[in-house]
């Protein structure tokens, strides 16, 4: 493709560091051609064996049922019908699937005799194509014995109703309460204490490509070949092995080159993998492909769980922000599918946000619900802390008389505070809060602002803004989860900590540049960054390097906490590719040194070539080197290996498993960022409008702007969707409402506002290259922005949740008496 | 019951087996081997199979394949020569990085160029608003890029299209 | 997501459609645009064995304006009747509407007379053509006929179409010298189903004063409803805020609509959006209605004047 120099550097940049020759700079991405030309695969596009029949899922019509038979006789008989597989067909090949939290909830991706979602499998209808599988599908009878269903989180915490598994008392799985520091003593002696109640809906991130599976197993040695657009962890992938009764060795994961989006979703992708593995073994090894519809998405792939939270805020009397109580109820659907209950721990290093605070208290319940089990979604349990901590915040600062950015700055955690050890244990690495704060409302003009929203109401208008300031954390410690089980029972176990993720890097003899990974990315561009980043470190063009970064389990490298998520890539995958690559270099500096005749620290590696530094017109070409290293390695000097390949692991420092006193570190690295919105809410359809946005972001150190803005915009469409227009409803009978992309409501381009993004650069000290993720913080913060927006505009404490025109239009009503 | 057509799609024609009942979406990806129209929701609402039919943008999930028999059928495989260079709009989504994931992106190049041959073919042609871009691609989801970059390509196009010099390509003053 | 096995029919003249159809009795379809048919096809909420597809009758899709009224073959395109020239001038209200009926993919497909004849109550086509007056002609085995636009729809998605009996063309009045026509809807985003909806004719006697008045809503009942007396509270009295708000009132409060609860809005938040789309459309009307009568060029003829259309 004919490279044009890019249109411009979109975003504005402060505090840059030095700009490297690749890195920082907005090249156009490397891996378009095919996706604009539209010969890139996707999962729907492979057809790896021959003979591949296509599956249809017969799923629940009721949330919650016994199933007392299965009757298939009739679908057999239909044209094209290959097989149908009930539960008790597949029983033998499954285990349940294992869970972080209890045994008493077994998961299987399939019903056996009790149903407790809508859309939950029932029976496999295989088929010569998916036509077929459908009709047949349709000819699959239930015979159904109904029971009352648990439809929201409030009626799981009702105990008269049943427990959706016989092991358990009642639908409350975990309850844990965890203290830090003396949030009593605090409390009681505050001045003020805000006490304030939020429940968000389920939503999902809803990529625009469905998941997708082809399977198929050796009906000999049992292993199973499968590609999946699953995006990671792969820890799941052991999971998934440890559900089929294989090792994870025989469970041969790929992906394919390219995935339709994920945003978390497609971390959900794996009980499908197993499902379709049990039905090919069950079928004599025959190759399935499933590729789930709009419809079974919406309905039973995965979702961002209800969530309800209550808030108490102490404060002094000048605004100082003593203690923190949370009562959080975390909806995890009818089973807990791995890796939740994680949306609930997540943010629990930053559950006092970006402020100082001392003294904390968290009572953490994972309630089920006879919903589709809750997954990742991007902002991962962001969305739902920030929403209750900012909006307490606001209503703190409306209460003390003060402006909101004021009662900010008195809490933010200071610079000469960094690094910052959180009540709980997070470890927030660099940063200057207060100054992105005050960047933020310069830039923003919110002092002005305000004071004509002020303005505008006393007309009549309903003009208000919002703020937020988020502490957005990336790369996870494995071992947070476990903060879901009281430390007596972890220490029980096998400690979980850290992130690792791994590079493959090798130059061939011509001089190019091979790396693999398994970051699985989803439209991220890892491919263009990865190219970036090792042209950096070896002087070569970025087109010269060729990247893989799906994953292919049989070939790596790869580590339980590969994949795609938790905003982890700049951080751990970059910085792991920048050290094999540094490591690469300095084999290649050898190599030139041996040529040139000089110390290897004299030599520079730039377009290409190895130059003496004191005397650049002195050079070798690196493929000439390259050659070498293969086609002469009886040459090759001391401390030069043959072949000039590696294999690199990074883990992140820092992260150690939960302590005795549930102290995490649950995150490697911690960006910030400060959003600022003006809205005006129509006093006539109650439709909100979003007037203005900024986003100021800390995320260290941006190595691609052009990609980080597009993460940042991408994250902000997607926090306005949850905040105004996305919300999966269901009916008292637990029936899911939102089943159409009719009834599930996706901002389209005349709903998403241009927003305004600067950027400001922490390094990391903790990142190879001071790089943080920054893929969900807006996701994170809008909710919030906006919300508090709208109690300014409103002038109210108690804001709906979503922000629908039909919510605000009752608040409005409803204070216009 | 099959039976057998003629579809001429990018200027070829391909004879094809199919069942009524098959989605021209279906037809072209999986019999015709065109897999760039892309399948989001097949039920209309995401655009990401949107194809051109005698230049109309259309939602190729909604349309079956034995209905198009002698229609001129465009999928985003029939926007560029694939030995040539890109078509001016692909160029500017990827000069503007207007795709991430690119899964929608066709649906999008399909809906955007049939607004340029309009505006190609009117004589006294205005360029569009960007509020009026937003509008005519409002039936084509995004879920990664919030837009904004997709819109300023089209705009760019829309404006060159029009005859107009597109002043502010850059963006840069797009704020 | 596939649509149930079915045989697709390709008449050759709107007869032979018509006896297909008839033959083919309840297991028969007629399909038009497809729009609205095939995603119940895909979703299999509808499943008939037979599809007799009307988009090789290019006899149905004539579009022809007479002196005092527009026929619009059935099969016209939604969007080019939006941007058909002379109906911009002679009949802006329906390209108004037009606009809002979903996204630009779908209205290069669908039809005039399919959306008419799937009588979808919050569909914006309906609306239209009862608040103008239209009338739609059917053909079917017993010969042709024509029906009221108002009298089309029954019920919510039913018609009185007769078994074999096809919807050909819709008439709509050209509005007089003094008349003019507006239209209104709230909608979740852009090109979604309205919530609300309302369209109104108004017509001005020589002092200015309304002598004849239509208001009509969609979305909020079974079927497009007619106000009278909204209507009536109009007549007499020059066009103005405090009328259409009075007007609105009496819609938003009338117990001709029948509001469906949906996920996107409760029957009282209908009713209250009945009141904001009526006021606003009879504001359009009334500014359309005074530029006829003040022989000034509509908002139409100026936007493409200044296209150079």
């Amino acid at each position: 493709m004919t490279t044009l120099p890019p249109v411009s550097v979109p975003e504005e940049r402060l505090d840059e560091g030095p700009p490297g020759r690749w890195l920082g700079r907005p090249t156009p991405r490397l891996d378009d051609e095919p996706l604009l030309r539209g010969s890139a695969w996707f999962v729907d596009d492979l057809a790896p064996w021959p003979g591949l029949a296509e599956v249809a899922i017969v799923r629940a019509p009721l949330a919650h049922a016994r199933l007392l038979g299965v009757e298939t006789a009739a679908a057999r008989q239909m044209p094209g019908v290959l097989g149908v597989l009930t539960g008790s067909d597949l029983e033998r090949f499954l285990r349940p699937l294992p869970s972080v939290l209890s045994e008493a909830i077994p998961y299987r991706p399939i019903a056996l005799d009790r149903v407790r979602y809508v859309g939950e499998p029932v029976a496999v209808v295989v088929a010569t194509d998916r036509y077929r599988a459908e009709d047949a599908a349709e000819a699959v009878e239930l015979d159904l014995d109904p029971l009352p269903a648990v439809p929201s989180a409030h009626a799981a915490l009702d105990p008269t109703l049943p427990p959706l598994h016989e092991g358990l008392p009642n639908n409350v799985a975990s309850d844990r309460t965890l203290r830090y520091g003396d949030p009593d003593a605090a409390f009681a002696q505050a001045e003020l204490v805000v006490r304030a109640r939020f429940q968000q809906p389920r939503s999902i991130c809803t990529p625009l490509e469905c998941f997708g599976v082809l399977c198929r197993t050796d009906p000999v040695s049992g292993d199973v070949e499968a590609w999946s657009n699953f995006q990671g962890p792969f820890s799941l992938q052991v999971v998934a092995a440890q559900a089929l009764g294989i090792p994870p060795a025989k469970l041969h994961l790929r992906t394919p080159e390219h995935s339709g989006g994920s945003f978390g979703t497609k971390a959900a992708v794996y009980p499908l993998v197993v499902l379709l593995a049990a039905c090919s073994r069950a079928l004599g090894g025959r190759p399935l492909k499933y590729l789930e519809d709009r419809r079974e998405h919406l309905m039973a792939a995965t979702a961002a769980g209800e969530r309800l939270s209550e808030v108490q805020a102490a404060f002094s009397a000048e605004g100082r922000l003593l203690a923190l109580r949370l009562d959080l109820v975390d909806d995890v659907g009818a089973y807990v599918r791995a890796p939740e209950p994680a949306t609930l721990y997540r943010m629990h290093p930053c559950l006092t946000g970006a402020y100082q605070v001392a003294h904390l208290e968290a009572r953490c319940r994972v309630v089920l619900t006879n919903r589709c089990p809750t997954g990742l979604n991007r902002g991962y349990g962001g969305p739902q802390l920030y929403l209750a901590l900012e909006r307490t915040m606001a209503i703190a600062a409306r209460r003390l008389g003060l402006d909101p950015a004021e009662l900010a700055r008195r809490n933010l955690v200071p610079p000469a505070a960094m690094p910052y050890t959180t009540a709980s244990g997070g470890r927030y690495d660099s940063g200057d809060y207060p100054a992105v704060l005050a960047l933020a409302l310069e830039r923003f003009d919110w002092a002005g602002k305000r004071a004509r929203a002020r303005a505008a109401r006393a007309e009549g208008r309903l003009v208000g803004v919002g703020l937020a300031c988020v502490v957005e954390p990336s790369v996870s410690n494995m071992g947070y989860v476990d903060l879901a089980s009281p430390p007596e029972v972890r220490a029980r176990r096998p400690a979980k900590s850290g992130n690792v993720e791994g590079v493959s890097l090798a130059m061939l003899p011509d001089g190019t540049v091979q790396l693999r990974t398994t970051t699985t990315p989803q439209g991220q561009a890892h491919a263009t960054v990865l190219a970036l980043v090792v042209a950096e470190a070896l002087g070569v063009d970025p087109r010269q390097v060729q990247v893989r970064a799906g994953a292919d389990t049989a070939v790596g490298p790869w580590s339980i906490s590969s994949g795609n998520y938790s905003s982890r890539f700049a951080a751990v995958a970059a910085g792991a590719a920048w050290q094999a690559a540094s490591a690469l270099a300095d084999q290649l500096r050898r190599l030139a040194a041996q040529d040139l005749g000089c110390h290897p620290e004299q030599v520079l590696l730039a377009d290409g070539h190895a130059r003496l530094v004191d005397d650049p017109e002195r050079d070798v070409p690196l493929r000439r080197l390259a050659g070498r290293a293969h086609w002469d390695p009886a040459s090759l000097p001391p401390g030069v290996r043959p072949g000039l390949s590696l294999t690199h692991h990074l883990a992140i420092p820092d992260l150690p498993a939960p302590d005795a006193q549930d102290r995490a570190n649950g995150s490697a690295t911690y960006g910030f960022l400060c959003d600022l919105c003006e809205v005006e809410v129509d006093r006539g359809t109650g439709r909100l409008e979003i007037l203005d946005y900024l986003s100021v972001h800390d995320a260290g150190r941006i190595l691609h702007p052009v990609l980080a803005e597009g993460q940042v915009h991408g994250g902000l469409a997607q926090g306005i969707g949850m905040a105004c227009f996305e919300q999966l409803a269901f009916d008292p009978d637990g029936q899911p409402l939102s089943t159409t992309f009719l009834d599930y409501l996706c901002p389209t381009a005349p709903e998403v506002p241009e927003a305004r993004t600067v950027f400001v650069e922490s390094p990391s000290p903790l990142t190879p290259l001071g790089a943080k993720g920054l893929g969900e913080g807006t996701t994170m913060s809008a909710p919030a922005a906006l919300a508090n927006a709208v109690a300014d505009a409103l002038e109210v404490e108690e804001v709906p949740f979503p922000l629908t025109p039909e919510a605000l239009w009752r608040v409005v009503h409803g204070a216009e008496g | 019951m099959t039976r057998s057509i003629e579809l001429r799609v990018n200027g070829t024609t391909h004879r094809v087996e199919v069942e009524d009942r098959r989605l021209l979406s279906d037809c072209l990806r999986h019999d015709l081997g065109l897999r760039g129209t892309r399948v989001g929701c097949e039920h209309g609402v995401c655009g990401a199979c949107t194809v051109r039919l005698d230049g109309q943008a259309v939602r190729s999930c909604l349309l079956f394949a034995v209905q198009v028999e002698g229609q001129e059928i465009q999928t985003v495989e029939g926007l560029a020569d694939p030995e040539g260079p890109l078509h001016p709009l692909q160029e500017a989504f990827h000069r503007h990085g207007a795709l991430q994931c690119g899964y929608c992106t066709p649906g999008f190049l399909l809906t955007a160029a049939q607004l340029l041959d309009e505006l190609r073919a009117e004589p006294n042609p205005e360029p569009p608003s960007e509020e009026e871009i937003r509008v005519l691609l409002a039936g084509n989801l995004c879920r990664c890029t919030g837009y904004g970059p997709i819109v300023r390509a089209v705009l760019e196009q829309a404006t060159c299209a029009a005859g107009a010099d597109p002043t502010e390509p850059s963006g840069e003053d797009r704020r | 997501m596939k649509p149930p096995p079915l045989r697709l029919l390709r008449p050759a003249s709107p007869t032979e459609a018509c006896a297909l159809l008839a033959e083919a009795g309840d297991a028969g379809r007629a399909l038009a645009g497809g729009q609205s048919l095939v995603p119940l096809l895909n979703l299999r909420l509808a499943a008939p064995e037979v599809l007799v597809d009307l988009n090789p009758l290019t006899e149905l899709a004539t579009l022809a304006c007479g002196t005092g009224a527009l026929r619009v073959g059935a099969m016209v395109r939604q969007r080019t009747l939006e941007r058909d020239p002379l109906v911009r001038r002679r009949l802006p209200a329906l390209p108004a509407a037009l606009a809002h009926v979903g996204h630009l993919a779908t209205r290069n497909r669908g039809t005039i007379g399919g959306s008419l004849a799937h009588a979808d109550p919050a569909a914006e086509l309906p609306l239209v053509a009862v608040a103008l007056g239209a009338t739609v002609e059917l053909l079917g085995p017993k010969g042709p006929r024509e029906v009221p636009a108002a009298e089309l729809a029954t019920g919510f998605l039913s018609t009185c179409l007769e078994p074999g009996e096809l919807l050909v063309a819709c008439t709509f009045p050209l509005l007089g010298p003094t008349e003019g026509a507006g239209f209104a809807e709230a909608a979740p985003r852009a090109g979604d189903f309205a919530l609300a909806a309302a369209c109104c004719r108004l017509g001005l006697d020589p002092e200015g004063r309304v002598a004849a008045a239509t208001v009509a809503v969609g979305a909020l009942g079974p079927t497009v409803q007619v106000v009278p007396e909204a209507a009536q509270v109009l007549l007499g009295s020059p066009p103005g805020p405090a009328r259409f708000a009075e007007a609105g009132a009496l819609v938003g409060a009338s117990d001709r609509l029948d509001p469906p609860a949906s996920l996107h809005a409760s029957p009282p938040y209908r009713r209250h959006l009945a009141r904001l789309v009526v006021e606003e459309a009879l504001a359009e009307a009334a500014r359309a209605a005074q530029a006829a009568r003040n022989g000034s060029p509509s908002r139409e003829d100026r936007r493409e004047e200044e296209h150079g259309a």
